[in-house]
């Protein structure tokens, strides 16, 4: 019997996720509520990329069930309301950044307005012209995001979306992420810094392909008596069966 | 399927093509110095009853280059696409497995027949090549090589996950092709396995379709034109149908 969707953005149940012959993530479950900038925290190789590909539905799942915005359907309508932006920048490095922008524009319906308006949130509006392969790893990220921002998708999916950046573009980046929470965009954020926790309104816990803990950092630093993030994920990845 | 899609992203690749003119310019000139290399080599020859052997054999091996090209150009495209994270992406979103392809078809359609219509000029206006048939019909032939390739290159990438196994599989489709297609001998004549085995390959209908003009039988090349038009659109169902949203 398939949960309903219910009112979460996301509503994972029972996912279990094979890759090159192993099992990645195992009967794993979670929820994520709406208009919540949520952080999914842990080191890297424990799943946290499988996790999202099976949320944006672009992963093969072996068993379990994933729903997104109420929905198990992943149609046209479903997909044109989620963002995804994949780990590494993906758009086309010989457009410039406006071409690359008006043609994932023009992908979810929105026109060119919309197109420079992106340009303008991701901070390149001096860089419009210029095409990707010119830009530094830090711009072509943007121009990634850019295009996920472009049509105002409801939920915002985010492969480490602040790894290599330098601190005051990482702070940038959190205040842009907070906005759109704000204006209910729901957000899931995946990092390996631990630091990142205090940006996020909940955290989910990842190691080994499962949740270790699911709540908001006074909730996950209380019930494991620590300080921060960190301390708090080792006290939990240190005692088994505590999640 | 929906137009405003798969016409946005022709332009896109078009765009992304528009920037690289070394491309551009192989593919339009690439075709034209061979066949002059052809036509040189044969300009002190003739056949056994005085005729130019130029003519037969330019007018049949016309097709190969716009084919080659353009399965090469179209496969390793489209697997750049996919190995740079783009193609995941647009299989996130809510453009169909059809646009893209159809796109990408489309894209790559207009330059082949630029490509066949610059070619097929040349050769007839230039290198004075000399055909029983109608030029549009060679011209109309040549098209159909190029859309071909585009086609095949299409769904052949799907096949690929490296840039070696793309490469490679230009040689793979292709080749084989060239050799049962009744250029180097009369389909006729070969052994019945491979006669059998040519009569289920593209190229030797174009091949036909050649031979058909070069004896001025314009009327005969439809069931041909019909042929091939049912390959490129088998083809491009087999892009469709290979490319996946989920990957494992």
């Amino acid at each position: 019997m398939v949960k309903s969707p219910g009112h979460a953005a996301v509503q994972v149940v029972n996912l279990t996720v094979d890759r090159g012959g192993s099992t990645v993530l195992d009967s794993l479950s979670l929820e994520i509520p709406r208009g919540e900038l949520v952080g999914l925290l842990g080191p890297s190789g424990s799943g946290k990329s499988t996790l999202i590909r099976s949320i944006v539905g672009s992963q093969v799942i072996k068993s379990g069930t994933v729903a997104v915005l109420g929905t198990h359907d992943y149609g046209p309508t479903t997909r044109g309301r989620i963002g995804y932006v994949t780990q590494a920048p993906s758009v086309y490095a010989d457009l410039t950044v406006r071409e690359n922008l008006r043609y994932f524009a023009a992908l979810v319906g929105a026109d060119r307005e919309a197109a420079e308006a992106i340009i303008a949130t991701v901070g390149l509006t001096e860089q419009a012209s210029t095409t990707v392969t010119m830009l530094s790893g830090g711009q072509a990220s943007r121009v990634s995001l850019g295009a996920a921002l472009v049509g105002d998708p409801e939920l915002l999916v985010l492969d480490e979306p602040t790894v290599g950046l330098d601190p005051v573009l990482r702070g940038e980046l959190w205040t842009l992420f907070r906005e759109l929470a704000k204006a209910g965009t729901t957000l899931l954020v995946s990092s390996h810094v631990m630091d990142e926790a205090t940006r996020c309104d909940r955290l989910l816990f990842m190691r080994n392909g499962a949740i270790l803990a699911d709540g908001t950092l006074r909730e996950i630093t209380t019930l494991t008596g620590t300080d921060d993030a960190e301390a708090a994920f080792l006290a939990l990845a240190a005692g088994p069966g505590e999640s | 399927m929906t137009p405003r899609l798969t016409i946005a992203t022709a332009a896109r690749v078009l765009r992304q093509l528009r920037r690289d003119r070394r491309t551009i310019a192989l593919l339009l000139m690439l075709p034209l110095l061979l066949l002059t290399l052809l036509w040189w080599m044969f300009i002190d020859t003739t056949g056994p009853s005085g005729e130019p052997i130029f003519d037969p054999l330019g007018a049949r091996l016309m097709g190969l280059f716009p084919m080659l090209l353009m399965f090469v150009i179209t496969s390793v495209t489209t697997l750049r696409e996919r190995t740079s994270g783009t193609m995941e992406r647009l299989m996130a979103s809510p453009t169909g497995k059809a646009d893209v392809v159809l796109g990408y078809a489309l894209a790559f359609g207009i330059v082949a027949s630029v490509q066949a219509l610059v070619l097929v000029g040349f050769t007839v206006g230039v290198l004075d090549l000399d055909i029983q048939g109608a030029t549009w019909a060679l011209a109309l032939i040549i098209v159909l090589d190029g859309l071909l390739g585009t086609a095949l290159g299409l769904a052949a990438s799907s096949l690929a996950t490296t840039e070696f196994q793309a490469v490679q599989m230009m040689p793979a489709v292709i080749l084989p092709q060239l050799l049962l297609s009744g250029l180097f001998l009369a389909r006729n004549q070969m052994p019945r396995v491979l006669e059998v085995f040519s009569d289920v390959l593209p190229l030797s209908y174009a091949i036909d379709a050649i031979n058909h003009l070069l004896v001025g039988d314009t009327g005969e090349i439809w069931p041909q034109v019909a042929v091939l038009t049912g390959f490129i659109v088998g083809a491009l169902a087999l892009g469709v149908a290979t490319l996946r949203r989920r990957t494992p």
